[in-house]
């Protein structure tokens, strides 16, 4: 039997009834890796002895006390390389730090190896994490299993694409504007975005402080739970991360949704949307309704500033972010006798085209004389934002609407950076007002996965959760699979 | 208002990037572009409303004052570019 | 709240016109926590091997956070209260976006539009004359690491080094108004700010070592003029000594340009003190723009008034307040009463001395003189000395009560504050109790009259000080026991003088 493309429910299972142990996961991860990421480009460093002893001491684990041991025990994962572990390179898909080895482990990678988890790479991405399509990375660009001559979306295509590709079950990634919910879209997997402050974000490569978050990939809304309930929880190290106890996804997400209220944001379905996008996610409207939801159209009046909030504040927070990038202490150098000239050259040299004009328009929001207009007025536009998520809860449970205005487009088809910024117009007022969201396939459009978008108020990722949970399990859009898995199997 | 050359020019300086000519006249370009569109912005009124700086209503989030080993000196300077005897070393500092 | 200068002393003269100057200080004073302001590092940072004192988060590595340190946000709080200031409800940090190699994140945490506290004033002396200057704010920040450049450390330097041991120490910013006039107030305000922060325990003061660094504004105008010249800042002053007199020429300077018809620019000037001179620093081709904003990572700070009440409770009394009691309730004049409160150290042992009894002139005039010349000489405070303040108490009792004459206890005061041991036992076991029976001294005062014909004949014609000679020979012959007094009044009625 294969575990290729499997679940992490059906592998941890397998694992306590014997039929298979860590080391003979981890040997089919690495097959169908050396298999197919020639073609997918989705990991930047293989940690293969590390991954050895991981399997080795999970197996322990099992034989020990497999009732103890976390549903994550022995399973193998791909981390996103903005996410930092101990001793392996990180690169943030960036050459400015070509060559940099954190001293440290970063939380939620920690709670993954504590529960057990076999790390077996770091996966490419959009430089720092800025980007929707992972053509950003200094390194490659990753292709989308489905079709290898398009995007998998970004920031976290590498971490989309694993999982898509059946390289391994789950795989972290992180989410500043979408760049867990679109890539899930793009590529057909599950893709989780947890409200902000739940997932520390201590050891998480910082792009804009105050929207980014940790969260999974996997291919189904269960075993993103799974993930969730490892990772989520307080931690004193990140001081914006909540005390309060976290909800067990588990236990509700079985719970169905007849009655509930599920919102419809018309904004959410304007022009923008691609034809077959906008048939897949009525489509799921339908069945929602058909499943016992009531569905209210909601109004988000301001979504259309949204963007240009969101272009203010993650290029300010990200300029100030990535000053620390300075060829001193850590990271790429370009060498000169002089300090200014060292800096301009390091930075000019080793940030790529994106970043480099994020600092730009950060650099200039935040400057004398333009803070107001900008960056003070982009703040207040995002308390409005956030009171009309607030407003529409008070009236509906959750909200339903796509994640991506399209499907997966094809590789340099989007060279202008507005138009690419437009590929978050819908996920990114999420992380302006710290909700969770859930992307699931719905569907397909052009022979091209659709995502499907729940989105909770703050700190009901559990209610998201059981929304994405109930609509998977009536549909079974989960069980696709990318040719690139379907021809292992 | 389109930005001039000499405002990109001390936005690079000011983020330290190293820009080439032609980096400089496409940035300013796109910034132009992103920045119009930033002008929806003004379609939300915000007069009653205050900044959100982060979501979340949390305050007084502290540790108390307890001291913790710190990294050895190797581990400390193991990243560095450049080193010279246990400290970083950087270039000339010309003011 | 401006000072109450008198004209004259604070009087400048370009040309005809009367000017004045017009001084504004801005200290920065590290606190003594244990930890760090955002990590859990040491704050004891002296001393420590170069980069041996860091951690991923006071080196700025990529993905980590900072956290507040609550004692540090206690102590910014209490001398914010200590200083009068207003404590508003809301607070938050910023950042303060520049690049330097000794600021590891490309900025620092700081605080910018809503500081700590706000409006407060701190009572200081200048000869005598009471003087008060506004505190605009004091808030909390981050200190930075340390710079070293070619040749300050290692021979082969070639280029600058970075030191981040101290990078993340907590800082406190204490901006004061403009209300200063000349170097002395501006001193005199430092001593006294300094003390405050030591007596309440947030600082050690140390300029040299600089846990309290000052950098100061100097402007002129003409007097009455309520417009502020032209600033200059001025950096680079490790001394009180270095600020008088940096200040004096930074004035004097200005005065000069302004005299010769010149224009002062706005620019930073650093003391040089091989020079006695300030130099400008010359300006850097491209303007600093901080770009200041909310610092993301930290939530903001609400200080309920129950914390601020319970720090206010906590406060000691003040060196101001109780330089003032120690007058009232012991009747030391102004000058003692100063020195004994410099430091709270000296002011617990000078009260707790009394307590015990002695009196407070006998003990102010023995701390201020003997032991302080001994402190000075061993390099050792009186509570780290063999004798300890106990000692000292016990020593002072004998010497009131009779017990020993006073020289004998110079002597044994220089002897325990060396080698320890107990006053009474020592006297006992030495047999220096004082003589003070007249009978017993009357034949040494014979002897004495004998052997000093010249000195009484000296004495008997008008030369008081003649009479030393004589009380100097029968205290030798006692080895100092003798009473002194005593031997004196004796000599006279025998010399009926």
């Amino acid at each position: 039997m294969s575990f290729t493309g499997g679940t992490v429910a059906a592998s941890a299972a397998a694992l306590r009834e014997g039929g298979v142990s860590p080391q003979e996961l981890l040997a089919e991860a690495r097959a169908q890796f050396e298999r197919v990421d020639a073609e997918v480009g989705a990991v930047l460093t293989q940690t293969w002895e590390l991954a050895e002893r991981q399997a080795a001491d999970a197996q322990r684990r099992l034989r020990e006390d497999p009732g103890a041991a976390s549903p994550l025990c022995g399973i193998p994962v791909a981390l996103k390389d903005v996410l930092c572990l101990e001793g392996v390179a990180c690169t943030a898909g960036s050459r400015i730090l070509e060559g940099f080895h954190p001293p440290y482990t970063g939380t939620a990678v920690q709670r993954l190896l504590d529960a057990g988890a076999v790390v077996i790479g770091k996966t490419n991405c959009d430089e720092f994490a800025m980007g929707s399509s992972t053509e950003n990375s200094a390194y490659r660009p990753v292709r989308n299993p489905w079709d290898r001559s398009r995007v998998p979306g970004g920031s976290s295509g590498g971490s989309a694409a694993a999982v898509a590709a059946g390289m391994v079950p789950y795989s972290l990634g992180t989410d500043t504007g979408g760049s867990i919910r679109q890539p899930a879209a793009l590529c057909g997997v599950v893709g989780f975005k947890p409200t902000y402050g739940r997932v520390s974000r201590y050891g998480l490569i910082a792009f804009a402080s105050s929207l980014d978050q940790i969260g999974p990939f996997a291919h189904t809304v269960e075993d993103c739970a799974l993930v969730y309930s490892a990772i989520a929880g307080h931690d004193p190290r990140d001081s914006t991360s909540s005390p309060t106890a976290v909800e067990d996804p588990m236990e509700t997400l079985r719970g169905g949704i007849a009655g509930m209220r599920l919102g419809v944001p018309h904004e959410y379905f304007g022009e923008g949307l691609e034809p077959g996008v906008r048939r897949a996610v009525e489509e799921a409207l339908r069945v929602l309704e058909g499943m016992g939801a009531t569905l209210d159209e909601v109004s988000l009046p301001s979504t259309g500033a949204a963007l240009s909030t969101y272009y203010i504040i993650a290029p300010a927070e990200c300029s100030s972010n990535l000053a620390r990038y300075d060829g001193i202490r850590f990271g790429m150098r370009k060498e000169h006798d002089a300090l200014l000239q060292m800096y301009l050259d390091t930075r000019g040299c080793g940030f790529g085209a994106e970043v480099k004009r994020r600092i730009m328009l950060g650099t200039y929001a935040l400057s004398s004389g333009y803070y107001d207009a900008y960056y003070r007025k982009a703040q207040k536009v995002r308390t409005v934002i956030a009171e009309e998520f607030a407003a529409a809860f008070e009236r509906v449970d959750a909200l339903v609407c796509a994640t991506s205005p399209t499907v997966a487009f094809p590789l340099a088809a989007r060279e202008d950076p507005l138009s690419m910024y437009l590929c978050d117009v819908l996920t990114l007022p999420v992380n302006l007002a710290g909700l969770p969201g859930v992307s699931l396939p719905c569907g397909m459009a052009d022979g091209l996965p659709v995502g499907l978008q729940v989105i909770a108020p703050r700190f009901q990722d559990a209610r998201a959760l059981r929304v994405a949970h109930a609509y998977e399990q009536a549909t079974g859009w989960h069980r696709a699979r990318s040719p690139l898995v379907e021809a292992t199997a | 208002m389109p930005l001039t050359p000499e405002d990109i020019a001390h936005v690079a300086m000011l983020a330290r990037l190293g820009l080439s000519d032609e980096e400089r006249s496409r940035y300013g370009a796109q910034l132009d572009a992103i920045l119009e569109h930033m002008t929806r912005l003004n379609d939300v009124d915000t007069s009653p409303v205050g900044e959100t700086a982060q979501v979340g209503e949390l305050v007084n989030v502290w540790r108390e004052d307890i001291s913790q080993p710190s990294l050895s000196v190797e581990r400390a300077l193991a990243n560095a570019p450049a080193r010279e005897a246990d400290f970083f070393r950087v270039g000339a500092i010309q003011e | 709240m401006s000072s109450t200068a008198t004209h004259g002393t604070d009087t400048l003269r370009v040309g005809d016109r009367e000017y004045q100057a017009v001084i504004g200080l801005e200290v920065h004073a590290q606190l003594l926590t244990r930890s760090k302001m955002f990590c859990g590092c040491s704050a004891a940072y002296v001393g420590a091997p170069p980069n041996s004192n860091t951690c991923p988060v006071c080196l700025g590595l990529p993905g980590t956070l900072p956290v507040i340190n609550r004692q540090a946000v206690e102590y910014t709080v209490r001398t914010a209260v200590a200083l009068n200031c207003e404590i508003p409800e809301f607070t938050k940090f910023d950042r303060k976006n520049y690049f330097y190699p000794d600021l590891p994140k490309g900025y620092q945490i700081s605080q910018y539009d809503l500081p700590l506290s706000r409006r407060g004033w701190l009572q200081f002396h200048v000869d005598g004359e009471q003087r008060r200057c506004g505190i605009t704010r004091v808030h909390l920040e981050e200190d930075t690491g340390t710079m070293y450049h070619a040749g300050d450390v290692l021979q082969s330097a070639t280029s600058s080094l970075v030191d981040c041991n101290r990078c993340g120490v907590p800082l406190m910013e204490i901006v004061g108004e403009p209300d200063l006039r000349t170097p002395e107030e501006a001193r005199e305000y430092l001593i006294w700010l300094r003390r405050v922060l030591m007596y309440i325990g947030v600082n050690d003061g140390n300029l040299e070592q600089g846990s309290f660094r000052c950098d100061a504004n100097v402007s002129i105008r003409p007097r009455g003029s309520d417009q502020l010249g032209v600033k200059v800042e001025i950096k680079n002053m490790n001394s009180f000594r270095a600020v008088h007199h940096a200040l004096g020429y930074e004035i004097e300077r200005q005065r000069q340009v302004l005299e010769q018809g010149g224009a002062l620019p706005q620019e930073t000037r650093g003391w040089v003190e091989t020079q006695q001179a300030t130099v400008s620093q010359r300006s850097k081709e491209y303007a600093h723009d901080y770009r200041y904003f909310p610092e993301p990572d930290l939530p903001p700070l609400q200080l309920e008034a129950a914390l601020v009440e319970r720090i206010r409770g906590e406060l000691p009394e003040l060196p101001d307040a109780r330089a003032a009691r120690l007058r009232r309730q012991h009747g030391l004049g102004d000058y003692d009463a100063g020195l004994l409160t410099a430091t709270r150290e000296e002011a617990d042992t000078y009260e707790s001395v009394v307590a015990t009894g002695v009196g407070a002139k006998l003990a102010a005039n023995w701390m201020l003189g003997d032991v302080a010349r001994l402190a000075n000489e061993h390099r050792l405070p009186l509570q780290q000395s063999g004798l300890g303040v106990a000692g000292l108490a016990a020593l002072l009792r004998l010497l009131e009560a009779g017990t020993i004459s006073g020289s004998v206890a110079k002597e044994l005061l220089a002897e325990l504050y060396r080698d320890g041991g107990d006053p009474a036992a020592l006297v006992e076991q030495r047999g220096l109790g004082q003589v003070s029976d007249a009978g017993a001294l009357s034949s040494l005062i014979d002897e004495a009259i004998a052997q000093g014909s010249k000195a009484v004949a000296d004495f008997r014609a008008g030369k008081e000080a003649a009479l030393q000679s004589l009380v100097g020979y029968v205290m030798k012959q006692t080895r100092g026991r003798a009473d002194a007094q005593l031997v004196n009044r004796l000599l006279r009625e025998r010399l009926g003088g």
